[in-house]
C-alpha cells in the first residue's frame, strides 16, 4: 500500500529564516495540484516490460505508475528496466518487476512537501493521490521547477501589468488638459515616517512610465520638502503633485510658522533647525539649495501670518512625456 | 563590483535577510549628512555612512543607491532594517571606520560617485 514518509520535524531558527527567498516562499504557497502533470502515461500490470521500454523511449519519460481501475498499485522506473536488462527478462510482466512500496503525496500538499521527499529519498517522481486514493497526477522535479518559474513570472507580470495600465492613463483619457493630482498629509515632527510620501510619489511616477531620471529628481525634491515640513511646520503640511503629460508640478505648503528671512533661507548652509535634527543627518541648510538643483523652476513664498508655500516644476522633454504611444 | 565582492572586502555582515544582492555597484559615496548625499550622489552607488536611522534608507531609495554600508560596527535599529527590507535595499555592517573603508574600496578600484557641484550647475539642463 502506498504510504507517506514520517514527517521530519525541522525547527526554523533565525539563522535559517534569514536565508529564505521568494522561491522558497513560493514552494510553501504553491500546491502540488498546481504544478503536477495530469495527463498520466499509466501502465497495466499485464504489460510486458519490453513495451514499457518502448513507451518510455517514445514519450521521453523515465518512470510511470501502474494502475488498475484508477487505483495505484506500483511504479516502474528506468532503474527497474536497467536491473531487468542485466539480470532478468524483458518479456516479464510489469506486475513482477514494478516497485510496490511507493511514496505518494496529496494534491493539496505544498510543493515543499514533495521537495523534502525528493531531497531525502532517491526517487524521480511521486504519484499524487486524492482523498479516495485515486491517482490524479504525477509530480517530478521538472514539474516543480516549471511551476516555480511560472509563479515567479506571474509575480513579475503582476507588477508589469500595474505599470502598463498606469502608463496608458494619459493616452486612454481624452481631455483638453488632463492632470493627475496626488496629495499627501505630512505630520509635524514625524521624523520616523519622513520620506514615506516621497517614496509613494517616486513609485507612482515610475508606474506612470516616468524615466528613472525624472522619478529620481522629483523624489529627491519632494523628499527635501517633506523633511522641511516635518522639521519646521507647526501643524505639518501638505504635498501636492500635479502630473500632466508634459510637466510635473509639486507644491509643499503649511500654515506656519513662516520663514522670517527668505533671502537667508536660500543661502546654502543657513539653517534654523535644532541640534536634534542635525544629529539625524538633516537640517544643515542644504534642503532648498538641493531642491533648486533638481527642479526646473522653484518658487518660495512665505510669511509669518500665512505660512510657507514652495512650488516646484519639472518639465518633461519629448522623450520623457507621459502617454506617448511610441515611448519605450 | 557586485555586492558579494564588497562584503568580502569590508569584512561585512549583511543585515537585511531576503534582500537581493545581485545589484551592481558602480562607485561609492561617503557622508553622514543626508542632504549632502542627495546633492551629490549618482545612481547605483554604495552609500557609506555612520547614520543609522530610517532616513538613510529613504535617502538611498530616492537616490537609487545599490547598497548601504553602516560604518564602525554600529547596529541600525529594527525600524531601519525593516524599511530596508521593504524597499529591497541591502544594509551591510562593517567593523571599519569611514576612512579605512573608503581606502579599502578605492584600492579595489571602486571610483567615487560623489559628483562635485559647482555653483549653478544642475541636472536639469
Amino acid at each position: 500500500m502506498p504510504q507517506n514518509p514520517p514527517q521530519q520535524a525541522r525547527i526554523i531558527t533565525d539563522k535559517v529564516a534569514e536565508g529564505i527567498t521568494r522561491v522558497e516562499e513560493l514552494a510553501y504557497e504553491l500546491k502540488i495540484e498546481e504544478v503536477m502533470t495530469r495527463e498520466i502515461k499509466a501502465l497495466t500490470p499485464e504489460m510486458q516490460m519490453i513495451d514499457v521500454l518502448d513507451l518510455f523511449r517514445q514519450e521521453r519519460i523515465s518512470g510511470a505508475p501502474v494502475v488498475v481501475d484508477g487505483q495505484l498499485i506500483g511504479v516502474v522506473s528506468i532503474e527497474d528496466l536497467i536491473r531487468l536488462m542485466r539480470h532478468g527478462n524483458l518479456e516479464d510482466e510489469v506486475r513482477e518487476s514494478m516497485t510496490t512500496k511507493v511514496i505518494t503525496v496529496r494534491p493539496t500538499d505544498s510543493v515543499v512537501d514533495a521537495l523534502k521527499i525528493f531531497v531525502n529519498v532517491n526517487v524521480g517522481r511521486l504519484p499524487v493521490l486524492d482523498v479516495d486514493g485515486k491517482l490524479v497526477g504525477i509530480i517530478t522535479k521538472g514539474d516543480i521547477t516549471r511551476g516555480l518559474l511560472g509563479a515567479l513570472q506571474r509575480d513579475y507580470q503582476a507588477e508589469e501589468l500595474i505599470r502598463y495600465r498606469a502608463s496608458h492613463l494619459f493616452e486612454d483619457i481624452v481631455s483638453d488638459r488632463t492632470t493627475l493630482v496626488l496629495r499627501y498629509k505630512i505630520k509635524p515632527h514625524d521624523f520616523n515616517n519622513g520620506g514615506t510620501a516621497s517614496s509613494h510619489i517616486k513609485r507612482a511616477l515610475l508606474r506612470l512610465g516616468a524615466s528613472p531620471q525624472i522619478a529620481r529628481r522629483c523624489g529627491i525634491a519632494s523628499y527635501e520638502s517633506e523633511m522641511n515640513l516635518i522639521i519646521h511646520a507647526t501643524h505639518g503640511g501638505t504635498i501636492r503633485v500635479d502630473i500632466e503629460p508634459h510637466q510635473i508640478s509639486m507644491e509643499a505648503y503649511d500654515d506656519g510658522p513662516g520663514i522670517k528671512d527668505i533671502h537667508c533661507a536660500m543661502q546654502p548652509g543657513y539653517s534654523t533647525a535644532p541640534e536634534e535634527i542635525r544629529e539625524q543627518g538633516f537640517g544643515a541648510g542644504m534642503g532648498l539649495t538641493n531642491i533648486q538643483r533638481y527642479v526646473d523652476e522653484m518658487k518660495l513664498e512665505s510669511s509669518v501670518e500665512r505660512g510657507t508655500n514652495l512650488r516646484m516644476k519639472i518639465y518633461l522633454t519629448d522623450t520623457d512625456v507621459f502617454g506617448e504611444p511610441n515611448k519605450t | 563590483m557586485n555586492i558579494e565582492e564588497l562584503v568580502k572586502i569590508i569584512d561585512g555582515k549583511v543585515m537585511t535577510p531576503g534582500v537581493s544582492l545581485d545589484r551592481e555597484i558602480k562607485g561609492g559615496c561617503g557622508a553622514d549628512l543626508m542632504s549632502d548625499v542627495l546633492a551629490s550622489i549618482q545612481p547605483d552607488a554604495v552609500l557609506l555612512t555612520g547614520l543609522c536611522n530610517p532616513q538613510v534608507v529613504r535617502t538611498a531609495m530616492m537616490a537609487d543607491v545599490s547598497a548601504i554600508v553602516i560604518v564602525r560596527g554600529k547596529t541600525p535599529p529594527p525600524a531601519t532594517i525593516k524599511l530596508a527590507i521593504d524597499e529591497n535595499i541591502p544594509i551591510i555592517q562593517t567593523p571599519y571606520g569611514m576612512f579605512e573603508l573608503c581606502g579599502r574600496l578605492f584600492n579595489h578600484g571602486l571610483p567615487s560617485l560623489e559628483k562635485t557641484i559647482p555653483d549653478g550647475l544642475c541636472e536639469c539642463e
